[in-house]
């Protein structure tokens, strides 16, 4: 089941990878997304930590590890398509994969109706 | 004798405007490609004697490759250079009021004496006794800066508003270290309204960034100062005015605070012409500031630089200043190139800063005088008043009360339009005016900040102020859609910047001739 | 005041609009205590352009002009001729009265002439891009060492004994303080590659100078193979760009990022400022560059155009993490630059520097055949140095006074390094044969 971030990410767990990714929302906010900075994979990241970053062009926005890790693959078709996080934020354009240290942090993270609550408090 | 007249009339043409022309040029506008489509390697705008082909001493080193460079004959090179210059806006075109950058004349006497051979031809490491003027004229620079702002030294050589920033941060630094606190005191304090190259400036010298809040005034939340400092604070930096254009007033409380919690206040020195020889930063409390010659005394911006950010320092700051510095011997002016005291942090560039812009600064400063120095604040913050108060009842001004040399609106005025601060802006454009600075100070929502400076005359403010008056109200009327398209009569239409940084260009390269013979 | 067209007349009236009794309820927030109610004592009142001229006149008039004398001093700024039209041309009112160009469809002169010398740029320098200019080659040595930092995650950089002193304080200064360590290694006129020995896991780069210094012109290859080995970037650093015109450039030799002083090309001695940095590298690292880019793109109607663009590296949206602090960098100085190449173009430039080394090779012939002058640069392209049986810096004085402008004292640059043999000596296309004539003779009188 997908669960949702407080900074807008979104992930999804198979076994005991995640595959994680920026929201509809967040890429609407951000307008036209011009580049994204992958993690190296094999590099550590902790949940909530920084792991990639997200570039519109006046804008660059940090995004987060929704859980602790290590970097297993990094979606590099971003690199040379930025726009795919525009085009499909939910799907294709995943930024990467996380092998997880500990599955119980995933209970933290909101699924999608507590996700689409807080985006009305916005 | 031939009796066919031409039409003296113009006659009412039938015909739709013209769409597009044959050459790509609109009249006066020429059409101008790129130098490396025009030009050849082998022409050459120069004419230089022919070599004598004696043996080389490069150990083999030679460059044999093509380099791809193109030339150009003179007259096409001062065509070309012509035809991309009728593409800019400029200040000698008309008012330019883009906030914090105080956009002002440029006097010409200030040019002419940046030109003069005993200045423009001394090479920076001549014996000093052949540049005696040279270290004079620096030392009468320095003399002015330290008097206009009651300090008590100052460090000439940063190359710029930024670099200034740098200097004065970097001689804190030294002054913590002196002080064994550096590795105590890592966190700088610099307010959310601030220019970005303050926290990036922190940054820079290892310090860590924490932010103040503003207050609903616009001016330093002193209650959330006084939460955030603490015996890790290295010091504060604070832009008087600030860019909100206007003056914190609580400014010697906020030294007051800072100080006593061991800190060091560093003021932005970016909006010092509002206040040039009428107030001095010495008496507010300030340890180390930049001054922009760029901005306050008027050298040219040169389409983004270069500039001066000369940074003057209290007694506390002086001695950590950097080298190299110009002191005044029994007989002579001494230039002081490496540091005797072992205090100075550091050097800032490889020579002695920009003398071509002491000059011309100088040249403006005693052409003013301190009488007309006082007169140029006094006139800018006039200025800058007579606007927001002739546009305060149609667009929304971020904070009540006057302001100093700048104006600065919200862009509330514009809800419910569909239209941004973006669509006034280009809308300016086609109104024959530079756009005013936009999205800063990122405290006020869609901030538009007007600068108009002293330089224009009341009927060229009553001009500008009627025709923002009806941008504003085209865009709240019924046809403001039509902003969304400006500008309409600018040499291009508004660009994809999207485009430009997802498949960045940054070069031009040769094009492919594989898919030239293809095409 | 002639820069003032607000009459008194006009000022009351605004006053009276905004509803202010007088200027002074303009200032009502700065404490009265910082009030000053007249002109600042100890400053002059404002004077006519007369005046302004005869006095400012009058300090020139104590220099010795470099054209005044035969002239060979380096070091880091060198005297080329400029053509008259580079002056005339970055003096229109467009291209210097004008902003860094945030507005693109009123600034695309701007634009389009930083596009074309981002492309000089690398074309001279055999990289793939450069930005929009730096302050001048010192702070862009420093931004390079910075960026290398960024790009290997690692916290030093070795400099060569041969890179400019005042380039390495620089560097010192401007990146110790956010926590690089800066070794400069001892003096050495040959040596470039001897930071090859220093590469080790934390080393972010090695930064070598080609022409260095002392004039020398080095193969930077295989430096740039060892840091590259050692997973570190190899940092080239020039002061006189006319060079590349014959000489291989640094980016033929594997350099990863070239930084270097521009004012040899279109800018004048200016008694050191305002210069204008250069700055390339590869482009796989353009996003952890520092300084402003122009890029091409279109517009509405699908015309070519130009913009800033990869914004987001910048202080004004990055703020604390951006990758440099700078804002203003030396935009018209960067226009002279690249009206002077334009106008050179590559055959030009090519045959400017093959002057230059020719005028450099027939002074060090002249020079060197005067007993207790030794040539002690084995390599040069249009400067080299000395070795002098006399203190260098006393040689200059005695030359000084027989009105030669002979260089520039090692000692002068790098007082600790104990060196003061050394006389750094540069020619360029302005010496004649007269002027090579005099300096010989000047210095055989002073060495007999």
């Amino acid at each position: 089941m997908r669960r949702f971030t407080k900074e807008h990410e979104w992930v999804d767990v198979e076994g005991d990878v995640a595959t994680v990714g920026i929201t509809a929302y967040a890429a609407e906010q951000l307008g036209d997304i011009v580049y994204v900075d992958l993690p190296k994979v094999g590099s550590a990241v902790t949940q909530m930590g920084p792991m990639a970053v997200v570039e519109s062009v006046k804008a660059a926005s940090d995004v987060y590890a929704p859980l602790t890790g290590e970097i297993v693959a990094a979606n590099e078709s971003l690199s040379s398509a930025p726009e795919k996080v525009n085009e499909t934020p939910e799907g294709e354009a995943w930024f990467a994969k996380i092998k997880l240290k500990a599955v119980g942090e995933l209970d933290a993270l909101m699924d999608a109706d507590a996700y689409n609550a807080f985006l009305k408090t916005l | 004798m031939n009796r066919v007249g031409r039409p003296t009339r113009p006659v009412v043409a039938e015909a739709q405007p013209l769409a597009a022309t044959t050459s790509g040029s609109r009249g006066l506008l020429q059409a101008e490609a790129l130098v490396f489509e025009i030009g050849d390697p082998e022409r050459c705008g120069v004419d230089l004697p022919q070599p004598s082909g004696r043996a080389h001493r490069l150990g083999g080193l030679e460059r044999t490759a093509p380099i791809g460079l193109a030339g150009l004959s003179e007259p096409e090179t001062m065509r070309h250079y012509v035809r991309l210059s009728q593409r800019n806006y400029a200040i000698d075109l008309g008012l330019f009021p883009l906030g914090s950058c105080t956009m002002k004349h440029n006097p010409r006497l200030n040019e002419k004496m940046a030109r003069l051979a005993g200045i423009a031809d001394i090479h920076p490491l001549q014996p000093v006794e052949t540049v005696q003027g040279a270290l004079a004229l620096m030392d009468e620079l320095a003399h002015w800066l330290i008097t206009l702002t009651g300090m008590q030294a100052v460090a000439l050589t940063p190359k710029a508003g930024a670099h200034g920033e740098l200097c004065g941060m970097l001689a804190i630094r030294r002054a913590l270290i002196a002080r064994g606190e550096v590795a105590v005191r890592r966190r700088v304090l610099v307010p959310e309204s601030a220019h970005g190259t303050n926290p990036a400036t922190a940054a820079q010298c290892g310090f860590t960034v924490d932010e103040i809040k503003a207050a609903p005034d616009g001016r330093v939340d002193l209650e959330d100062l006084k939460t955030k400092l603490g015996p890790d604070v290295a010091g504060i930096m604070l832009t008087n005015p600030n860019t909100c254009g206007l003056f914190e007033r609580d400014i010697r409380e906020i030294a007051d605070l800072v100080h006593a919690a061991g800190g060091y206040f560093y003021c932005d020195g970016a909006n010092y012409n509002a206040i040039v020889a009428r107030v001095r930063p010495g008496d507010l409390g300030i340890d180390a500031m930049h001054i922009n010659l760029h901005k306050t005394f008027s050298t040219p911006h040169g389409g983004g630089g270069p500039g001066a950010g000369p940074t003057v320092f209290s007694q506390a700051l002086a001695p950590f200043a950097p080298i190299p510095y110009v002191v005044r011997d029994a007989d002579a002016f001494v230039l002081v190139e490496h540091d005797e005291t072992g205090q100075a942090f550091g050097r800032m560039c490889a020579f002695h800063g920009q003398m071509g812009m002491y000059v011309r600064a100088l040249a403006y400063m005693l052409s003013h005088g301190a009488d007309g120095l006082r007169q140029a604040a006094e006139d800018a913050v006039l200025n800058a008043n007579y606007v927001l108060a002739g546009l305060s009842d149609v667009m929304t001004p971020a904070f009540p009360g006057f302001c100093m040399h700048e104006a600065l609106f919200s862009d509330a005025f514009l809800d419910g339009r569909g239209l941004s601060t973006l669509d006034i802006a280009k809308g300016m454009i086609d109104e024959g005016y530079h756009p005013m600075t936009m999205y800063f100070p990122l405290v006020v929502k869609g901030a538009m900040l007007i600068e108009p400076t002293e330089t224009e005359s009341k009927a060229e403010l009553d001009r500008f102020i009627e025709v923002m008056r009806a941008l504003a109200s085209r865009a709240t009327g019924p046809q403001g859609g039509e902003l969304k398209a400006s500008p309409h009569f600018a040499p291009v239409r508004r660009l994809d910047e999207t485009k430009a940084a997802r498949r960045p260009v940054l070069r031009w390269t040769p094009p492919d001739p594989v898919r030239a013979a293809a095409e | 005041m002639r820069y003032l067209p607000l009459t008194d007349a006009d000022r009351r009236q605004m006053l009276a609009a905004i509803g202010a009794p007088g200027i002074d309820a303009l200032y009502a927030d700065v404490p009265a205590i910082a009030q000053l109610d007249g002109p600042i004592a100890g400053l002059p009142l404002h004077q006519g352009e007369m005046a302004v001229e005869a006095h400012l006149g009058a300090l020139a008039g104590r220099n010795l002009q470099a054209g005044s004398a035969p002239f060979f001093i380096g070091a880091g700024a060198y005297r080329h001729h400029v053509p008259a039209s580079v002056d005339h041309l970055i003096q229109r009112s467009e291209f210097l009265t004008t902003y860094t160009p945030y507005q693109p469809e009123i600034a695309q002169g701007t634009l389009q002439a930083l596009f074309e010398f981002q492309t000089q740029v690398a074309l001279l320098t055999g990289m793939e891009v450069a930005n929009a200019s730096m302050y001048d080659g010192s702070t862009a040595t420093a931004e390079a060492a910075l960026m290398a930092a960024r790009v290997t995650r690692r916290r030093k950089a070795v400099l060569s004994g041969g890179v400019h002193p005042h380039y390495a304080e620089t560097v010192r200064t401007m990146c110790e303080a956010g926590g690089l360590e800066i070794v400069v290694l001892p003096p050495a006129i040959d040596e470039e590659h001897g930071v090859a020995a220093h590469l080790d896991a934390d080393v972010a780069c090695v930064i070598v100078q080609s022409p260095n210094v002392f004039g020398t012109v080095s193969d930077l290859a295989p430096t740039a193979a060892a840091a590259h080995a050692s997973g570190a970037l190899c940092v080239a650093v020039f002061t006189e760009a006319v060079a590349f015109g014959l000489v291989t450039p640094p980016g033929a030799m594997g350099a990863d990022i070239v930084a270097g002083e521009g004012q040899s090309i279109g800018n004048g001695l200016n008694f050191g400022g305002p210069y204008v940095g250069l700055f390339a590298c590869r482009e796989q690292f353009v996003r952890q560059m520092p300084g402003r880019l122009a890029g091409e793109t279109t517009d509405a109607d699908g015309r070519r155009g130009f913009v800033l663009t990869l914004s987001t590296r910048e202080q004004h949206i990055r703020r604390e993490k951006a990758t440099s602090n700078i804002c203003t960098n030396s935009g018209l100085c960067s226009l002279a630059f690249s009206i002077h190449m334009t106008l050179l173009g590559e055959a030009g430039l090519r045959r400017l520097a093959v002057l230059n080394h020719e005028r450099a090779c027939d002074l060090a012939d002249a020079l060197c055949a005067i007993p207790g002058v030794r040539l002690a640069t084995p390599r040069f392209f249009n400067e080299f140095t000395l070795q002098v049986k006399r203190p260098a810096k006393e040689v200059l004085a005695c030359l000084t006074a027989k009105g030669v402008l002979g260089g520039v004292e090692y000692s002068r640059l790098a007082p600790a390094a104990g060196r003061d043999d050394l006389l750094i000596v540069a020619a360029t296309e302005r010496n004649t044969q007269e002027d090579i004539n005099a300096y010989a003779t000047a210095l055989r009188e002073v060495m007999a």
